[in-house]
């Protein structure tokens, strides 16, 4: 029987990486002043994006429920800060596409007046059911802040099956130049903790609470050991772990805390695992102590492109140029800006694009700090992509399939099993990049899967069109009956006897008549 | 003697008692229609559009199915469907036959409401009933149903039926093959020199 937290396991590959922490981490938590005008995305995180509830002119407060989600996997947004809706349209939103997404765009009247927005606390959460909880963190458009925002209240929200026996505390920054869950842990530690009490409760129980950081945030550590009094106390647990990228990533540190493998095709919950981050927490306390959706987040902004690299407390719309500008402005020339981080973050194209739930990190790098993409050589099956996949996939073999366009066998060698981390490219000596290739990969079989249900509706509607002229023909073939039928009741064979007798008849009448009256002629 | 005539008598149960397993088999799991047709209509793609010479997939797909027609004669399909219906049937795949038109980007069909005059005829054309209309009541088409077949716009009589391509949103938004010129730049790892 192992004893999560005292023990650490690996998981398989991963590389190390210079930090780059002591960039963002020299400067205290500061806090990007109100913007003139947010822009907020309707669609911030995964699954169906909400019904836009406001119209234009129309006066909001800060914390004011936007959008409505109707799906299960779906979150709301909330206004940033008091102000009036000046449009709902369509806007740039930081994607790799570069595409624009529908937004609310608020201009913020200077108030930041909560007005009646702000829901009522509930100090007492003990006392609460889980399901009122869940409804309380759904409403408050709560999402995973590590980077994928996956809605929480869906997370914590396990099937009866997947009796949850411990709950994960992500503080495991993982990529380089993040810091922004290390500030928040240096800065709100208790209230961290605080919301892992939420959310162990709301999770039936667990028996333990693993709070997981990495051995180069020794500050956010000792905040941590203060809050809970010691290393351990009760079923909480204060666990280092050590800093090979992608540890953060949620499979590889329930791996390492638990020793245990996620199922590909499963989620933690199937081995009794929910995993949330820390700024997660700290969201859910906010939410259900105090009230407050989710408006604002931690954001580290540094790279060497920006001139005073630090963490910043940013409203949810607050324009990406904004948050730049309050670090001090570009360093010029800046030849990337990312949001994320350097290994997984997506390039912006525009720093007009928003601040939004998922974004992390704003990275600014100069020439030469980050690895350009390089003269591609071909692939030299040198094996090394294989020695450090974390998800034990053969990279090498995924790329020439992707390459191939073979997806059916590209899926075969699972290739949804990849978390595009980037370390097979990083470490590649032909400087493929081969994380666009699975990126590229999976976006066409999702394409191909949307094409094939579509040619599935558009077959049942061909055929039952086909059904309903046959039916109508059918229709209209006995309606022709029934009318002949009724025409041809008159002339029934009975009917027709009779009416040629009876004229039989008649005509022998009048022969009579005429033989008995007329003389003869001959 | 005895022991060839107990041979002959044992092959001769033995093919008896396999001859009544397979005739009952035969009965019992019945395969209902045509296999093979419904495969290959599986990997047609619905257009329904008639380019193929054919009244519809289905038919398209019987057709191959009896050996009558090629595999090269469905323009929406392309190159995938051709590939893949190789595959299906173990013949080698050819290009498209030179007589369709080649694959386009999908499209839908938008009536202009202002000259619609309502006449149903596209309603009665549309083979996935994807237009929405009544005699002399505008009629529109329902951009989500409508599968670019372009069999609507012939019977207009007014010419008021357009095929306009479909935008991709960040919903069905696709990465671009990384060998293209147009492939984004993504977020590129750190270098070397600073990595530990």
């Amino acid at each position: 029987m192992y004893a999560p937290g005292e023990k650490l396991w690996h998981f398989h590959g991963g590389i190390r990486l210079d930090g780059q922490r002591e960039l963002s981490t020299g400067r205290p938590l500061g806090a990007v002043p109100l913007s003139a005008e947010f822009v907020v995305p309707v669609q911030q995180h995964i699954g169906q994006a909400g019904d836009v509830l406001v119209r234009e002119g129309q006066h909001v407060h800060r914390g004011q429920q936007l959008t409505q989600v109707r799906e299960y996997i779906g979150a709301p947004v909330h206004a940033p800060t008091s102000g009036k809706v000046i449009a709902i349209e369509n806007r740039p939103v930081p994607h790799p596409s570069g595409l624009e997404g529908l937004c609310v765009v608020i201009e913020a009247d200077g108030r930041d007046d909560w007005g009646d927005a702000r829901l009522e606390p509930l100090e007492d959460y003990r006392a609460l059911s889980p399901g009122r909880i869940r409804r309380r963190v759904r409403k408050c458009g709560i999402v995973g802040l590590g980077g994928a925002a996956f809605p929480t209240a869906a997370k914590i929200n396990p099937l009866h099956e997947q009796r949850i026996h411990t709950l994960v505390l992500n503080g495991a920054e993982c990529e380089p130049y993040i810091t922004c869950d290390d500030t928040l842990l240096r800065h709100h530690a208790a209230e961290v903790v605080e919301g892992a009490r939420i959310l162990m409760h709301t999770l039936g129980g667990p028996e333990r609470c693993l709070i997981a950081v990495e051995e180069d945030m020794p500050e956010a550590y000792e905040a941590l050991r203060e809050v809970l009094g010691g290393t351990s106390s009760g079923s909480f647990r204060l666990v280092s772990i050590p800093s090979i990228y992608p540890t953060g990533s949620e499979k590889q540190l329930i791996q390492v805390l638990t020793g245990r493998e996620v199922p590909a095709d499963g989620l933690p919950a199937d081995i009794g695992v929910v995993c949330q981050n820390v700024a997660t927490a700290r969201a859910v306390y906010r939410a259900v102590v105090h009230g407050e959706p989710l408006i604002e987040r931690i954001v580290t902004v540094t790279g060497r492109g920006v001139s005073e690299p630090g963490n910043h407390l940013v409203r949810i719309g607050t324009p990406v140029h904004e948050v730049i500008a309050h670090a001090g402005g570009y360093v010029e020339p800046v030849q990337w800006l990312l949001m994320g981080g350097p290994m997984m973050g997506v390039a912006l194209h525009d720093d007009a694009v928003p601040v939004v739930k998922a974004t992390n990190c704003l990275l600014a790098a100069r020439r030469g700090e980050l690895r350009a993409a390089g003269p591609v050589l071909p692939c030299i099956r040198c094996g090394e992509c294989v020695r450090v996949c974390p998800a034990r996939l053969l990279p090498h073999e995924l790329y020439r399939l992707a390459r191939a366009a073979e997806f059916d066998r590209a899926q075969e060698y699972d290739l949804f099993d990849c978390i595009e981390c980037g370390c097979c490219a990083y470490v590649c000596p032909s400087h493929l990049p081969l994380v666009h290739y699975y990126r590229y990969a999976k976006s066409e079989i999702r394409d191909l899967e949307r094409e094939r249900q579509a040619a599935d509706r558009a077959r049942r509607r061909h055929e039952f069109r086909l059904e309903r002229l046959e039916r109508e023909k059918r229709e209209r073939a006995e309606r022709l009956a029934k009318k002949k039928a009724a025409v041809s009741h008159k002339a029934d064979p009975e009917r027709k006897k009779a009416a040629v007798q009876a004229a039989v008849q008649r005509a022998q009448a009048r022969k009579a008549a005429r033989g008995d009256t007329a003389p003869t002629e001959d | 003697m005895i022991a060839v005539l107990a041979a002959i008598a044992a092959l001769g149960g033995l093919a008896l008692a396999f001859g009544a397993l397979l005739g009952y088999a035969s009965r019992r799991f019945k395969v209902e229609g045509n296999p093979l047709a419904d495969q290959i209509e599986h990997l047609l793609p619905q257009t329904q559009c008639g380019q193929c010479g054919f009244a519809g997939c289905r038919p398209y797909a019987e057709a191959i199915a009896r050996g009558e027609a090629d595999i090269n004669l469905c323009p929406p399909g392309g190159e995938a469907v051709i590939k893949a219906l190789a595959d299906l049937l173990g013949v080698e795949p050819k290009p498209l036959d030179e007589s369709k038109a080649a694959p386009a980007e999908k499209r839908v069909a938008v009536i202009d409401e202002n000259t619609c005059i309502g006449c149903t005829l596209c309603i009665q054309a549309c083979p996935v009933d994807a237009i929405l209309g009544a005699a002399k009541q505008m009629h529109t088409v329902i951009a989500s149903e409508c599968t670019g077949c372009e069999l609507c716009i012939p019977p207009c009589p007014v010419e008021c039926i357009r095929m306009v391509p479909v935008p991709r949103g960040i919903e069905d938004w696709k990465w671009p093959a990384p060998w293209g010129p147009q492939a984004p730049q993504t977020a590129a790892p750190p270098s070397r020199a600073e990595a530990a």
